[in-house]
């Protein structure tokens, strides 16, 4: 079985964003990037699908600039065999990433997608489930657990009220959610190894997708600064303040 | 403009948050709730119930059951191509169904919006809420999910829309549904709740979650915790609040033991009223409450209790 992985390039978990001084984004110079911290739980659990015997073979594959080649260099290291890069000048949107994505499951055919639910930058929560819509396949989403067994793969999801568990049938889409699993460290000789392994480049063009955004930006400011208030001596100064100031408990 | 809302529902209840989707949705034209399930005549009544509510369409069928997204977006697709928006509330059910419902209609997505500005562009936060982006589609149905949070709930009663019933059957027989493994529980939803006591890492094990019980049965408060308390066993999933669980916005949030990481601040700032009790003086919670008590938990959470 093959698995495919999506990922995504974006600004570091650990980074404070700031708005840039145009209002129309975040700053982006001189700023640490990194693999989609869902994605790369998305490339480990096809790892660990390959090392338990379920998976012959784990592709990566992302859409956007040259750069992002390295977030692909980062997966193969945590393990997978080879990448693709589908080249975009565009800032990709989901319903774009979502066709180009199917286009290369067209050419690689793998039985199971596996992708983060969502990205840490835009948060659309989208792709997964627009490349299932487009290849007519089931999904998974907010993935807790993933056993594949029998040409199905039984998916238990993190849902508003508990867990839910379905069946799919293969082929499927799956995205993950952050107790899936907890990644590996890349390890050294992994990252070497990493830099070796074939990675393909295609355009939009050659996968014939149109890639270009229907949503614009129009700004994006700051969120509304929520000012520190004081500190209580002791519990029945909170409980007074609760009750006479901010008069939220009777 | 005409509206198409999906109606979501637990145990016979229309929720909450599709009533905070109806606000929104009245704010672009008229609204039509599609109400897609089993046996869901109660439902229906509720829907037609609902304040500002002009139709109620009923998809009554097992295909539609368990609300699986793959049956589910084919008919919001099927019935959505007669509306200009789309709409459901960012609950894990919409955020399911919806982006794939707005890929068969060839339609972008807008993403928990917190805002309407006008008939094609809203407001949305970005980065867990460290930005806040208003965004404009061009696409000629707009397909929306609702952040809660952002909309009032419409009044539940005093509309009287006319139920009208269809017989769309999608039935892609592609998954099917196993097993819901629900808490069931006394206390109110976290995303509905008025007050909300969450504890975190500093809670130490799952056994001493119970301290807040006492204070959630007295001020009848939802009990939630951050995420490294889920991730560490203490809580379950379902309880987790912040950028990546549930976006909170009751009138009075008491977090106990969480240092406040962006992620769960990015779910809690639209609380009105935020206490902190942590034995950090310098946790980033003291940033944002509005009274901080630097206390052992273990020792202030039976004193509130105490005091309450």
């Amino acid at each position: 079985m093959k698995v495919l992985v999506p990922v995504k390039r974006v600004i570091d978990y650990n980074v404070k964003v700031r708005v840039n001084a145009e209002q129309s984004g975040v700053e982006t110079k001189n700023v640490k990037m990194s693999i989609n911290p869902f994605c790369e739980i998305a490339v480990e659990e096809a790892v660990r699908l390959k090392e338990a015997g379920v998976a012959t073979e784990v592709v990566v594959v992302t859409v956007g600039e040259d750069v992002c080649q390295e977030q692909l260099r980062s997966a193969m290291a945590l393990g997978a065999d080879r990448g693709i890069l589908v080249q975009t000048e565009h800032d990709a949107q989901p319903l774009g990433i979502a066709k180009a994505l199917k286009a290369v499951v067209e050419k690689e055919q793998p039985e199971l997608v596996v992708l983060g639910k969502q990205s840490i930058d835009g948060e659309n929560n989208q792709v997964g489930q627009m490349l299932a819509a487009l290849l007519g396949w089931p999904q998974g989403t907010f993935a807790s657990n993933i056993d594949i067994a029998d040409g199905k793969a039984q998916v238990t999801r993190e849902v508003d009220g508990g867990l839910r568990t379905v069946a799919l049938n293969m082929p499927a889409v799956v995205t993950t959610d952050l107790r899936l699993n907890e990644p590996r460290y890349a390890k050294l000789p992994n990252i070497m190894k990493a830099k070796k392994k074939p990675l393909d480049v295609f355009t939009a063009a050659d996968l014939a997708v149109d890639l270009a955004p229907r949503v614009k930006t129009l700004k994006v400011v700051p969120p509304a600064e929520r000012k520190a208030g004081i500190k209580v001596g002791s519990v029945a100064e909170l409980v007074d303040k609760l009750k006479n100031e901010a008069k939220v408990i009777a | 403009m005409s509206v198409l809302v999906l109606a979501e529902y637990h145990k016979n209840t229309l929720s909450q948050a599709t009533l905070c989707a109806v606000t929104a949705a009245k704010q672009l034209g008229e609204v039509t709730l599609l109400v897609a399930g089993q046996s869901v005549d109660d439902i229906a009544a509720q829907a037609a119930a609902v304040d500002g509510v002009s139709a109620v369409l009923q998809a009554d069928n097992a295909a539609y059951a368990d609300m699986l997204p793959e049956n589910l977006s084919a008919l919001l697709a099927d019935i959505g191509k007669d509306y200009s928006h789309v709409i459901a509330a960012a609950t894990t059910t919409g955020k399911d169904v919806m982006p794939r419902a707005a890929a068969l209609l060839d339609s972008s997505q807008v993403s928990d919006v917190i805002a309407v500005e006008n008939a094609d562009t809203f407001v949305r936060p970005i980065y867990a809420g460290n930005a806040i982006a208003t965004e404009q589609s061009s696409d000629a149905i707009k397909v929306l999910t609702i952040r809660s949070t952002g909309f009032d709930a419409s009044a539940a009663e005093g509309g009287g829309a006319a139920i009208t019933k269809i017989d769309n059957i999608h039935d892609l027989g592609v998954s099917n549904f196993v097993k819901d493994e629900v808490a069931e529980s006394e206390r109110p939803e976290l995303t509905s709740a008025s007050v909300i006591i969450s504890g975190g890492r500093a809670m130490k094990n799952a056994d001493n979650f119970k301290l807040l019980d006492g204070i959630a049965d007295k001020l009848g408060a939802a009990i939630g915790a951050s995420r490294a308390a889920v991730d560490e066993g203490f809580a379950p999933n379902d309880w987790q609040v912040g950028q990546t669980g549930k976006i909170v916005a009751p009138d009075l949030y008491i977090a106990c033991g969480i240092s406040g990481a962006i992620q769960h601040i990015a779910g809690i700032k639209d609380s009105k009223v935020i206490v902190a009790i942590n034995s950090d003086p310098d946790a980033a919670i003291f940033e944002v409450a509005d009274y901080g008590l630097v206390a052992d938990l273990f020792e202030a959470v039976p004193e509130l209790e105490a005091a309450l």
